[in-house]
């Protein structure tokens, strides 16, 4: 199993849009978001079956995702994933001074990380902002 | 009884559908029809089990406990009032009214004032301060183009009723041939759903948008010889055969999304694409708009701009004037320099769309309202969440679609558990705000709120500079 | 009730002949009356001016593009918009200032009403938001239809019935005030990048001409009774040799008549003529010329025409307007940032800032052509000062104007000491001629109240303080028995007015603003006329197929027209 270096892009998807009005602490936001878009062969050159659990990694932070085939194909080199909670834990902030972060074509690093835990968008918040009590306040 | 109210315009993307007809009984809602998937899943949400009926503090143990709004008003009055930079971020999702009511509560604090077009299409204000907006209503589009472009833009996902209200397929009077008779461009680093649907698709190099805008240009020019085999990873007679398309066609209209305000070059990307649209107007008519996000995120642009002369940015601290330096007075850059000591989000989900690196500098450290009908992201860390009506469902009021066009909006249930929709909840604030003021509360930067849990796992915020 | 008496002002009202008389002036209940208690409060006006309220006949003060040249101006605040006062919210803008500011600068010039110049139908509930949020001022606005696809159609057939049920619907549902025809056909054609130079100029596809527009929309405007005429921008504005087409434009009203209840005597009113006066080949000094005084003299001879000047400020300013084309060449000339909205089958806009720079020959020559249409025209009833407000300089400016008309020495320090191509400018144009020249505070009188109010229909509202009338009257700084030598003076006295009531209420006390919170109204006309089944069903099907809106959502709801004040036409009884 390798690590790859790709160009990543963060945008809507459908998906993430009709979850996201659903709520963003449904089941249905989570699975919808917590995933990687990459071409077929990227993932091939991975040695990783698709839907594999992958850690994300850029400048900034890492995020624990599963990697799948692209529903909207992207060429190798590049991945993609939905705008989300879980996408914005590897998205620079940096905004060349107009006020917009990077979020699209920023680098990062995919490998493997298949016993790794896909943490709830709560979760994550939380714990970034110093108010996580141990446990999920709202259920999924 | 069941009641059907049609003609409903929808509270969802930039495109604001406004045929919509939605079958309620008793205040429920049971049916919405014409609606994309998006745009049904907010009404089904207004009557789904489990909504916030209340406002709602939160406790030193990480719980939350139902407030009144009175109380809530007063601790949002007093934070705005205490605060020496108070920022208020947010409303894409929110009526005009609500909007204009915010102004009038931002100007007494003296807050930064700001909306999601800051981490959206601030980029093409800032091209549109330099190069202008030659730009038309949907409406020219759909009756006159003959060349449509979706540059950056993958409306099949994002806009998801765009190409068959606007841009691809529908029959207008000079165009009754429906997409037969439309070129369709689609310009993405990614075989999108948009560019499925397209005549002609240019998979430009991620990041690289400016150099095919710029080949286009000499295209336009006359300076076709100068330009190199490949661009940008199209080659020549890719970008000779569209611009051939584009010099033929009657009327061209580009629309631009996220791709180039939010890849490499901002604002530049978009400054390029005006300019290549006033090259196009020498040869043929063209114009060009932003595929803007939310149903209303072109209000609090028009709105604040009458108010304050500025559509984005607004940093009214000073108390005399109002100053916009985007960059500097951007929420964004604001979080990232731990530059603002109280937040006000609102309509919209900073926890869960601004990079985390940015918000946790907000959530872990200043007080924090949030405005919003449902639990998000933001809501989760704040000291105060209070839930408002939803606009286009519980409330009214005027929404501007992406080319600028009020869009009137209308109510088809009462608001859940009587809650207040966003106009009343600000003018209350400014209410109790003077009255505040009166009995001597001041500005002093101090303020109790909420602190983080002892019991904290830690977590990694760099420490300040 | 409060009661105020301004006592002892000189007071000077063209609606009764008053000419410089000192009287009292007594308000109570809003209104004014013939007299008051002794508990009224008293304004000492001893030795100042006291005139109606001020009426603004063309200003583009709120709606779609007025706003999108705020936006994409940012360097229109920077350094350039005043510090907040005391009692008033934030005032940024210089050329085309936010709502706020707006509102407060028409009260500290004394004035209460003001016609927005161009609503796109289609975007009217912005117009009527922005009307909302601006203070003071009582507004009405007039939707823009002489590139509107039903009418041209209706005017290519002959069916001026269908037309009149057709715009009376539309002032109804834009809640709008008059019919405004801006280069009629030519913004049509710039759905095309087209436009139409003369008024012969067929339109594309839909096969008529400017004449036959502006022609249907003075009959379709008689027909429906309506208080003011149809409002003419015509084509080729701004061009070198253009007065020729504002003649024959002009013209075209010699077949028609007056016909309403409002005491209204024009049928045509020429708006921002001073843009529509210019002879010569070129923009060089050796061809540009002016023709103000072709134009006036076809206007003096004619009663059925009013017009307003335009006039150019020599600032840096913005310009705005129905007329796209106009605007896409405006940008080709100065090279500046260029917006444009066209609207769907109705109108377009466009949006290009401007200096008038006092050291080019050109703007030299448009201020001059200005303040001579002003200075020829013989009743001043039927003229006019604006700006154009942005296009030829801002709303604010008009006391600066006042002091170029009241005070020839003004003028002549303008040509001599502040135009570099003063001598070129004198031998093109008529102001050499007018040197001597000046208007009287009474001809003031007529050309920013009581003419203005007459030729909107609104006399019995505005202009005028006849007992009865709702009491809008402003008191300046100057004594009509001792006029000042300075004319500076006139600029700062009718800048900042020493008191201004709106409907009674206090609004400006002491050149202060004390009160911006009183109600304030969105006139409009009401026009009732037989229904129509063939106008009804060309609606729905133009918004089945063409528009982008569903029709149920095109009116704007009662609940986004800010206290509402119709006028109610009815012809069919």
């Amino acid at each position: 199993m390798n690590a790859l270096h790709l160009n990543m892009v963060t945008q809507r998807a459908v998906e993430e849009g009709e979850a996201m009005e659903a709520g963003k602490t449904t089941q249905k936001y989570f699975d919808v978001c917590t995933v990687i878009e990459m071409n077929a062969d990227d993932i091939k050159a991975m040695e990783i079956p698709p839907n594999a659990i992958v850690k994300v990694t850029s400048e900034c932070g890492e995020v624990i995702v599963k990697a799948i085939i692209a529903r909207q194909t992207c060429p190798r080199g590049l991945c993609h994933m939905r705008q989300s909670v879980w996408a914005n834990q590897v998205v620079p902030p940096r905004t060349q001074s107009t006020g917009e972060p990077q979020y699209s074509g920023f680098p990062v690093t995919v490998e493997p990380a298949l016993d790794a835990r896909i943490v709830p968008a709560v979760e994550l918040v939380q714990k970034a902002c110093n108010k996580w009590n141990g446990k999920l306040l709202w259920p999924m | 009884m069941s009641e059907v109210i049609k003609n409903v315009a929808c509270p969802y993307c930039g495109a604001c559908c406004d045929d919509l007809v939605v079958t309620v009984e008793n205040g429920k809602i049971l049916e919405v029809q014409n609606a994309c998937v998006i745009g049904t899943e907010i009404y089904h949400h207004a009557s789904r089990e489990g909504r916030v009926g209340s406002p709602r503090m939160r406790q030193p143990d990480g719980t939350y406990k139902d407030i009144t709004y009175d109380e809530a008003i007063d601790y949002t009055a007093r934070m705005l009032i205490k605060a020496k930079k108070p920022l208020i971020y947010g409303f894409g999702s929110t009526n005009c009214e609500g909007q204009a009511a915010a102004g009038r509560v931002a100007e007494e604090a003296g807050a930064v004032l700001d909306n999601c077009a800051s981490i959206c299409h601030g980029s093409s204000f800032l091209a549109i301060f330099d190069t202008g907006y030659p730009s038309c209503t949907l409406g020219e589009v759909k009756n006159r183009a003959d060349v449509v472009i979706y540059w950056g833009s993958n409306a099949a996902h994002a806009h998801p009723r765009h190409m068959s209200r606007y841009g691809v397929f529908p029959r207008g009077f000079f165009t009754n041939k429906g997409h037969r008779g439309r070129k369709v461009i689609t310009v993405d680093p990614r075989y999108t759903d948009t560019a499925r649907c397209s005549d002609i698709f240019l998979q430009v190099k991620q990041g690289h948008d400016y150099d095919l805008f710029d080949a286009f240009r000499m295209v336009m020019r006359g300076y076709v010889d100068d330009v190199p085999e490949i661009v940008a990873g199209i080659p020549k007679e890719k970008i000779l055969e569209v611009c051939d398309i584009i010099k033929m066609g009657r009327y061209v209209h580009i629309f631009f999304g996220m791709g180039l305000c939010h890849s490499d070059g901002r604002n530049h990307n978009v400054d390029i694409a005006i300019n290549l649209v006033r090259d196009i107007n020498e040869i043929t008519k063209c114009t060009i708009m932003a595929m803007r996000g939310h149903y209303n995120i072109a209000g609090p642009g028009v709105v604040w701009s009458w108010q304050f002369g500025f559509p984005y940015c607004i940093d009214l601290s000073k108390g005399s004037h109002a100053h916009m330096n985007p960059g500097e007075t951007s929420s964004v850059d604001l979080a990232n320099r731990g530059e603002v000591d109280a937040f006000i989000n609102i309509g919209t989900d900073a926890g869960a769309h601004f990079p985390i690196r940015s918000f946790e500098k907000l959530g872990s450290r200043v007080p924090m309202v949030t405005i919003d009908p449902s639990v998000n992201m933001a809501a989760t860390v704040s000291d105060v969440h209070i839930p408002v009506a939803i606009v286009g469902v519980e409330t009214g009021g005027i929404c501007y679609r992406m080319d600028n066009v009020p869009i009137q909006y209308r109510a088809v249930v009462p608001p859940y558990n009587g809650i207040l929709t966003d106009e009343e909840l600000f003018n209350r604030i400014l209410n109790r705000m003077l009255e505040l003021k009166t009995e001597g509360i001041e500005c002093d930067g101090k303020w109790e709120y909420a602190k983080p849990l002892p019991s904290l796992i830690p977590v990694k915020i760099e420490p300040e500079a | 009730m409060t009661e105020y008496i301004i006592k002892n002002g000189c007071v000077v009202d063209p609606t009764q002949g008053i000419n410089s008389q000192k009287m009292d002036i007594c308000i109570k209940d809003g209104k004014f009356v013939d007299k008051v208690s002794g508990a009224a409060k008293v304004i000492d006006a001893s030795g100042k001016l006291v005139m109606a309220a001020g009426v603004d006949i063309h200003s583009h003060v709120a709606g779609p593009k007025v706003d999108m040249g705020r936006l994409f101006r940012p360097e229109d605040k920077l350094f350039r918009s005043p510090m907040r006062g005391k009692n008033t919210r934030m005032e940024m803008g210089f050329s085309v200032p936010s709502t706020t500011k707006t509102g407060y600068d028409y009260a500290r010039l004394g004035f209460s009403f003001v016609m927005e110049a161009a609503m796109p139908p289609l975007e009217a509930a912005h117009v009527h938001e922005e009307i909302r949020d601006t203070p003071i001022i009582d507004e009405g606005a007039m939707p823009v239809l002489a590139n509107n696809w039903f009418l041209l159609e209706y005017f290519k057939n002959g069916e001026i019935e269908n037309a009149g049920a057709y715009a009376s619907w539309i002032l109804n549902a834009t809640r709008g005030f008059a019919l405004k025809c801006v280069n009629p056909g030519g913004t049509e054609a710039w759905g095309w990048g087209l436009n139409c130079i003369t008024i012969h100029d067929k339109v594309p596809y839909f096969d008529i001409t400017p004449a036959e527009i502006v022609a249907g929309l003075m009959e379709t405007n008689e027909y429906l009774r309506l208080p003011h005429s149809v409002h003419v921008h015509a084509n080729n504005l701004g061009n070198p040799g253009n007065y020729t087409t504002t003649l024959d434009t002009l013209k075209l009203a010699e077949g028609f008549a007056p016909n309403n209840d409002f005491g209204r005597e024009q049928v045509m009113h020429h708006t921002h003529i001073q843009f529509h006066c210019y002879g010569g080949e070129s923009f060089k000094s050796d061809s540009f010329e002016s023709k103000s005084k072709e134009v006036m003299d076809y206007v003096n001879s004619r009663k059925k025409l009013t017009v307003d000047i335009g006039q150019v400020t020599l600032d840096e300013t913005t310009t705005m307007t129905a007329d796209g084309p106009f605007e896409y060449h405006l940008t080709h000339m100065n090279h500046l940032k260029w917006s444009n909205v066209d609207v769907e089958l109705e109108t377009a806009a466009g949006i290009v800032p401007f200096v008038y720079d006092p050291a080019t020959f050109i703007a030299g020559a448009q201020w001059a052509i200005g303040l001579e249409i002003a200075l020829f025209a013989k009743d001043k009833d039927r003229c006019f000062v604006t700006t154009d407000h942005p296009n030829a300089g801002p709303f604010w400016r008009y006391p600066r104007i006042y002091k170029w008309l009241l005070s020839a020495k003004a003028r002549n320090d303008v040509i001599e000491n502040q135009l570099k191509y003063g001598g070129k400018v004198i031998d093109r144009t008529y102001i050499g001629e007018l040197a001597d020249k000046e208007i009287t505070l009474y001809e003031l009188a007529q050309m920013t109240r009581s003419g203005v109010a007459k030729a909107l229909g609104l006399k019995d509202m505005y202009g005028s303080l006849k007992t009865g009338l709702a009491a809008n009257v402003a008191v300046y700084d100057i004594d009509p028995a001792n006029l000042p030598s300075d004319p500076e003076q006139y600029e700062k006295a009718f800048g900042s007015c020493f008191a201004f009531f709106k409907d009674g209420i206090l609004a400006v006390e002491d050149h202060e603003i004390v009160n911006y919170s009183m109600p304030k109204k969105t006139v409009w006309v009401n026009s009732i006329v037989p229904e129509n089944k063939q106008v009804k069903r060309d609606i729905r099907d133009k918004f089945l197929h063409s528009y982008t809106i569903a029709l149920d959502n095109y009116a704007v709801f009662d609940e986004h027209v800010h206290n509402p004040y119709a006028i109610k036409v009815d012809i069919t009884s």
